[in-house]
């Protein structure tokens, strides 16, 4: 996967978790949780949708660390490239 | 009208999933009603036979007045013939859309008063919810006022069709930032005039930044008539009013009413965090625990150890509750609370608890509670742990008389056998009526709340 297609993946995600994101004005590295209020059963599921578009099952530990855009594409382009 | 919630006093009949003649069950869901805080899904309370709608769509009756009668089915051998129903009843398989054709007759029930405008066809009600139409808003050309199916093609063309602007009317409302899918037009054909921008300008329409050239194209594809949209904005105002002032009433009344004494402890979760972390590599990924299940359920046991927290203070005196029936307080990202309940929580063991928060929250948030599911509860806990404070000193939800708080979950220096670590940390908080108990019985509820997070594993 590439970086272009990880970070079309996610804002496809973000979407539908949360509508009304203005992703234009996101900052790469600000936390997607506290940007978007997102509450632990919405983290779950913005994980849970991207694992299932990635065909792979990101586990807790990786999902804990995808707390950016940048850190969410860097992970998902190493996981799909090894 | 059943009562959905301590501070309802009437509701509005929004819609009937049922029709006389159709044979409900105990728990079907039949009806929708409008209520302060949201729409809500009302069951029916027996078995039985609908025999009449007694009241209209769009209708405003108090807690307690009949909505319908129903006939008990013959499998029934009840002695008497038709009992009133508090609410009313569904048909068996819920919303299925039977697809009858122009249904040739709506079975009309006994009109209830002239003012009523004649109910739309089930048809045409599934018709206009499909294409997001708002019934009340649409003038009917059908006999008596009716709206028949045609109205809602004719609204759902224009819709889609471009409307038509004055250029005026784009000048100025690009000056003035308004977004045109928001303005109805009163020129001929709906066509949006300058007057109409100037009356939206002057009435607060929302504005958009970016109010370019682009915006017919955005409204091409919104699928809403202009003056639907306007009509569901209003709704959506007055809605966010009414939570507001329903908020503020039984906020008012707690703090007026009820004598708070307030309790703290911390937490340490490394057992829980370790023993869901473990669970979570076996299930599937969407169903993962989050640490708020653990805080559910223990609280919910907590309860159940300390009865004279679990119940509610009425005419002077506390009436301890049967179950433990837990409202989960919810903030909704449109603004307000609601608080759906956890029927008899104690007994459930994590993993249903986890189901049930899930469920709730979506539903709470995007679609619709149902009656059951905003009865009152006999204890609540407001979780503000993703807001990322630490403590919250709550306000109790009359006529509870506890209501339990949590703090984010987050890494901080503890003692452990003498030496400092880090672990993962809550702050629990009781606000409790002190009326009903003292201080010393409410420390029995936070001391029983830690123990139980220390053995995860029996939750």
């Amino acid at each position: 996967m590439t970086p272009d297609q990880a970070r079309a993946m996610l804002e496809t995600t973000l979407r539908e978790i949360v509508p009304d994101a203005d992703l234009s004005t996101l900052a790469p590295g600000a936390d997607l949780r506290d940007t978007f209020e997102l509450d632990s059963l919405d983290f779950v599921e913005l994980v849970d949708r991207l694992s299932t578009r990635a065909g792979f099952r990101i586990e807790e530990d990786d999902a804990d660390g995808m707390r950016s855009m940048n850190a969410a594409i860097d992970f998902l382009v190493a996981h799909t490239s090894s | 009208m059943p009562s959905l919630g301590a501070d309802m006093d009437e509701g509005t009949l929004l819609e009937w999933l049922v029709r006389p003649g159709d044979a409900v069950h105990r728990g079907d869901i039949i009806a929708v009603v409008d209520t302060a805080k949201s729409a809500v899904e009302v069951e029916c309370f027996a078995d039985g036979i609908v025999e009449a709608l007694v009241v209209d769509p769009g209708q405003v009756v108090p807690v307690g007045a009949v909505l319908a009668r129903l006939a008990e089915s013959a499998a029934s051998a009840g002695p008497s013939g038709t009992a009133p129903l508090k609410a009313a009843p569904p048909r068996k398989q819920p919303p299925e859309p039977q697809p009858p054709e122009q249904p040739p007759e709506q079975p009309r029930e006994p009109a209830s008063s002239a003012t009523t405008p004649v109910a739309p066809s089930p048809l045409v009600r599934r018709r206009a919810h499909e294409l997001g139409i708002d019934l009340a808003t649409v003038r009917g050309s059908g006999e008596g006022g009716v709206v028949t199916r045609h109205d809602l093609e004719e609204l759902a063309h224009r819709a889609v069709s471009r409307p038509r602007v004055s250029p005026l009317a784009r000048r100025l409302a690009k000056a003035a930032g308004v977004d045109l899918t928001t303005v109805p037009g009163t020129g001929s054909g709906g066509a949006i005039q300058a007057d109409d921008i100037r009356r939206a300008t002057t009435a607060g329409t929302p504005k958009t930044e970016a109010a370019d050239d682009q915006v017919p194209e955005r409204h091409a594809t919104s699928g809403h008539a202009p003056d639907q949209r306007t009509t569901a904005e209003r709704a959506a105002d007055q809605r966010a009013a009414d939570m507001r002032n329903s908020i503020a009433a039984l906020m008012s009344r707690s703090k007026r009413e009820i004598p708070h004494y307030y309790l703290s402890t911390t937490v340490d979760l490394q057992r829980v965090s370790e023993w869901m972390k473990e669970r979570n590599r076996e299930l599937p990924v969407g169903e993962r625990m989050v640490p708020s299940a653990a805080l559910l359920s223990a609280t919910a046991r907590a309860a159940r150890e300390v009865p004279a927290l679990n119940g509610h203070w009425i005419d002077g005196e506390f009436r301890p509750a049967q179950d433990v029936d837990l409202g989960l307080i919810l903030s909704l990202r449109s603004g307000g609370l609601l608080a759906p309940v956890l029927k008899a929580a104690d007994t459930l063991d994590i993993s249903q608890v986890m189901a049930l928060m899930r469920d709730l929250t979506r539903r709470a948030r995007t679609g619709r509670l149902r009656g059951s599911e905003l009865s009152q509860p006999s204890i609540s806990v407001s979780n503000l742990g993703d807001q990322g404070v630490e403590s919250v000193l709550g306000v109790i939800y009359p006529p509870q008389v506890a209501l339990v708080g949590f703090g984010a979950v987050t890494p901080r220096p503890w003692a452990i056998d003498g030496l400092l670590g880090i672990r993962p940390l809550v702050t629990v908080t009781l606000a409790a009526d002190h009326r009903a108990t003292d201080a010393a019985t409410g420390a029995r509820l936070l001391k029983a709340i830690d123990r139980i997070l220390q053995t995860p594993e029996e939750l």
